[in-house]
């Protein structure tokens, strides 16, 4: 295991790589081909080097763990908007999530519907490419179109094209008060149709989900908004009317904090329903409108809807190809065997030349295929 | 400012080249007469301008494609256009290049508001967008000030902004798919309806390449409700530092307005003569929207208003009504045409951290005098998008030159302040040879390494973004 303690040595690890490198961050999010190759850790290069609450701006070290980020971010009243996903539960992982791995794999939540994904808060990044060149891109202001967006290019590249050893990510402010709408006993295809009727309306949604299983067996249609604690509890209601040909809605509001009220956003995000079971995993995100659809195509498939239909997460029997149930966006294999990942493939099979140019970038930031070799296919 | 001396080679070959387009795309749209190519020599950043070869104006991404096929084979360098806005000379010529303009792309090709988006041939404008789903209350949100005449094709390869991206995003934060053809006639296919694409973010990557990686022909763009309401406050301060302190202040109070608009005592005096928008007498004010209920609107305001308060303002002025509201705005959108009523000017887009705001005007000031040219600041202050203009007459001998010492010395200050050379006008040929300021060798390098898979013969667009002397043996090879 390799464990570099800055920037200078991260570059010299992997110059001075003999063959290829398995690169992480906590090691809790474990998407992809298996790697064969020698373990390589950034959780040394970690502490929050810059931040500035008038600015909205935070700079850390990739190894920076989310928690730490996070909880330094509260302190001011601040959060990553984001909203980033913790797949410990639904993988079985244990150890440290950290910010790099975050932007590694652009992990976005519930939040991503309205604020946006990891990677439209990664204001700039520093990292090593294959080579052990160290190159910056973006910088640690909001707007920045100098030159080419290496930094969203990093986001979700995994590993493969450099190790990230630092990432800038612009913040935002935390809710005073959140509430979340209730309706109960819809079925896939309404309750697709009032999280749009919700996310289509001036009140700001924030989370729209769905699950036909909820915690007590009944299917549960989640509605989120946030703010200022006045403008919440109007919007509650405006929604509720809005809604109301949807069944009644139980409005549950919380002041005091965000955390009481995103007990259920939590459970969503991290996809908890899946955690602890036998069946694969899969995560699709699709344009709502063919949400039923899939759905119904995934058959007995135990499913949870976020992104007002946009993204869904089954839980499918082992082995099975679930990715044929779509007709456009992408599935992803989150969580099966060895065997069933590299049978199906772990990603969306690229179409032309769409793959040839992904190998031209791999081939270009790692000549000699030392990052992460295959786990992108 | 330079660009590569024409491919003598290429300008040989114009007839054969003309009449190839001509075979490909129909005769009237591929224009070689020096009379209709003169629309063409130039974009906004009006200082520079060179006639192309020809102009095509394609109609379909079929025909950009057997285009770009043509061009190829022909090496024929292709510069890419949408409406020709561009502040950055993005669009501007060089004598042996195409001009592929896709201004005649413009058809609305699908509405979902179950999935929130609208897919557009890339030469549709950005109002026009807007226009096309406004009836059932939604809009596209980036806003740039040229929104009326900009294309979709020119957001996307400058990744466009405005002056409400402070809540909403820039265009790359909007951008759900697109349709590109690569130099090679490719067409490909990026995203979708749906919200992550998968693989590499090809999207990210192409938004902001200004024209140099592929011909945009098609975007699929997210369309958001309207807010129920919006409300501007105007605030006058007795000096730019202390107005830029108070945007930090709000910012940091947790207060997101959904748009905070600064301008200076030298633009508001120009303003208020051209536009009679009734400003306060004062050094610097700003302009703050909130979006909500009429309740809401209130409540916002009010906390804004109780901030700036401890900043001790000249002037408080919130838009009671839409007529007063449109008072408020008036000033500010004219701002642009009234300076340039003035004298010429060139407009900068550096961008700083919020919080140097106070400390980079006050420099701006002193350079200024330093120099010898005025410079009025109106700007998207939320973001810390910066853009000095600065004014000159271009008939006097030197002065152009005079004028950009100053706007380099200007961005190299914001690089320093820990910001960046360009926020959403991009680097075209304007910033290219300040790269070096912010990035070094090896950044540019890498950025350059990307432009080499997508376009191996760097055939597009290629004389801009990267200083020439790090493109140079590129280009050669071509």
């Amino acid at each position: 295991m390799l464990t570099p303690s800055d920037e200078r040595e991260l570059a010299e690890a992997v110059s001075s790589a003999a063959g290829p490198l398995a690169v992480r961050g906590g090691g809790t999010r474990p998407v992809g081909h298996p790697v064969d190759g020698d373990d390589l850790t950034v959780s040394g290069l970690s502490g929050i080097t810059f931040y500035e609450p008038g600015a909205l701006t935070l700079v850390a070290g990739a190894g920076t763990p989310l928690a730490q980020v996070e909880a330094t971010l509260a302190a001011e009243g601040q959060m990553l908007a984001f909203e980033p996903m913790d797949h410990r539960k639904l993988l079985g992982t244990s150890g440290e999530p950290t910010i790099g791995g975050t932007v590694a794999a652009n992990v976005s939540g519930p939040r991503r519907v309205r604020a946006g994904a990891c990677r439209d808060f990664l204001l700039g990044v520093r990292f090593v490419d294959g080579r052990g060149k160290i190159i910056k891109n973006g910088g640690r202001v909001m707007k920045n179109v100098t030159g080419y967006d290496l930094v969203r290019l990093m986001a979700g590249s995994r590993g493969t094209l450099g190790v990230l050893s630092e990432v800038c990510m612009k913040v935002l402010p935390r809710p005073e008060s959140t509430a979340v709408l209730l309706l109960a006993g819809l079925d896939v295809e309404v309750a697709v149709c009032a999280m749009s009727a919700a996310l289509n309306s001036p009140y700001e949604v924030s989370g729209a989900a769905h699950v036909p299983v909820g915690l007590d067996g009944d299917p549960v249609t989640m509605i989120r908004v946030e703010g200022f604690e006045a403008s919440v509890a109007y919007r509650a209601e405006r929604l509720k009317a809005h809604l109301a040909e949807f069944g009644p809605a139980g409005i549950e509001r919380r002041t005091e904090g965000p955390e009481s009220a995103t007990a259920g956003w939590a459970w969503i995000r991290d996809v908890e329903a899946h955690g602890g079971t036998g069946e694969d995993v899969w995560r699709f995100s699709i344009p709502p409108r063919d949400a039923s659809a899939l759905v119904d195509s995934l058959g007995s498939a135990r499913v949870v809807l976020d992104w007002g239909g946009g993204l869904v997460w089954a839980a499918v029997e082992p082995g099975r190809d679930a990715r044929r149930s779509i007709s456009s966006g992408h599935a992803t294999i989150i969580r099966a065997d060895d065997e069933t990942r590299n049978r199906l493939g772990v990603f969306q099979p690229e179409a032309e030349p769409l793959a040839t140019f992904a190998e031209g970038l791999r081939r270009k930031f790692d000549p000699e295929g030392v990052l992460n070799p295959g786990l992108m296919g | 400012m330079d660009m590569p001396a024409p491919s003598v080679d290429v300008l040989n070959r114009k007839s054969r080249i003309v009449a190839r387009l001509k075979d490909a795309v129909s005769a009237e749209h591929v224009k070689s007469d020096p009379v209709e190519t003169r629309a063409y020599e130039c974009d906004a950043l009006t200082a520079y301008a060179c006639q192309p070869l020809c102009v095509v104006l394609p109609g379909s991404t079929g025909d950009v494609a057997e285009v770009l096929r043509i061009c190829s084979e022909e090496r024929v360098p292709v510069v890419p256009r949408g409406s020709g806005t561009s502040l950055a000379g993005g669009a501007l010529p060089t004598s042996d290049c195409v001009v592929l303009g896709v201004s005649r792309m413009s058809r609305v090709l699908e509405v979902d508001y179950e999935s929130r988006f609208i897919r557009v041939e890339a030469g549709r404008t950005n109002l026009s967008v807007t226009g096309a789903v406004e009836g059932d209350g939604f809009f596209y949100a980036p806003d740039p000030s040229s929104q009326l005449a900009c294309a979709i094709a020119g957001n996307i390869a400058m990744n466009a902004g405005g002056a409400h991206c402070l809540k909403y995003g820039v265009t790359t934060n909007n951008l759900l798919g697109l349709t590109m053809v690569t130099m090679d006639g490719s067409v490909v296919e990026i995203g979708g309806a749906h919200m992550d694409a998968g693989g590499y973010d090809w999207l990210g990557l192409v938004c902001g390449s200004e024209g140099q990686l592929g011909v945009v022909t098609e975007a699929t763009l997210r369309i958001l409700p309207r807010p129920e309401g919006a409300r501007p406050m105007l605030i006058g301060f007795a000096s730019p530092e202390v107005a830029g302190a108070c945007v930090s202040d709000m910012i940091r109070a947790g207060m997101l307005p959904v748009a905070i608009e600064y301008m200076d005592r030298k633009v508001i005096e120009v303003v208020e003569s051209f536009s009679q928008a009734g400003y306060p007498d004062c050094e610097a004010l700003l302009i703050v929207e909130v979006e909500g209920s009429p309740a809401e609107i209130d409540e916002q305001l009010r906390v804004i208003g109780s901030i700036a308060r401890r900043r001790d303002p000249i002037e408080l002025r919130e838009a009671r009504n839409a007529d007063e509201a449109a008072r408020i705005w008036l000033g500010r959108k004219s701002a642009f045409g009234a300076m340039g009523k003035l004298n010429d000017y060139i407009c900068l887009d550096g961008t700083i951290p919020v919080s140097e705001l106070p400390r980079v005007l006050k420099r701006i000031g002193a350079l200024s005098r330093q120099y010898g040219l005025d410079v009025g600041n109106v700007f998207h202050a939320g973001d810390g998008n910066m853009h000095p203009l600065i004014l000159f007459n271009a008939n006097s001998p030197g002065e152009l030159e005079t004028c950009e010492a100053l706007g380099a010395e200007i961005l190299k200050l914001c690089v320093e302040a820990g910001g960046c050379l360009t926020g959403e006008h991009g680097v075209g040929i304007e910033k290219r040879d300040l790269m070096h300021v912010q990035f070094d060798p090896v950044d540019i390098e890498a950025q350059m390494n990307v432009k080499d898979v997508l376009d191996p013969a760097w055939l597009l667009n290629p004389a801009k973004v990267f200083p020439l002397s790090a493109t140079e043996s590129r280009r050669a090879a071509a």
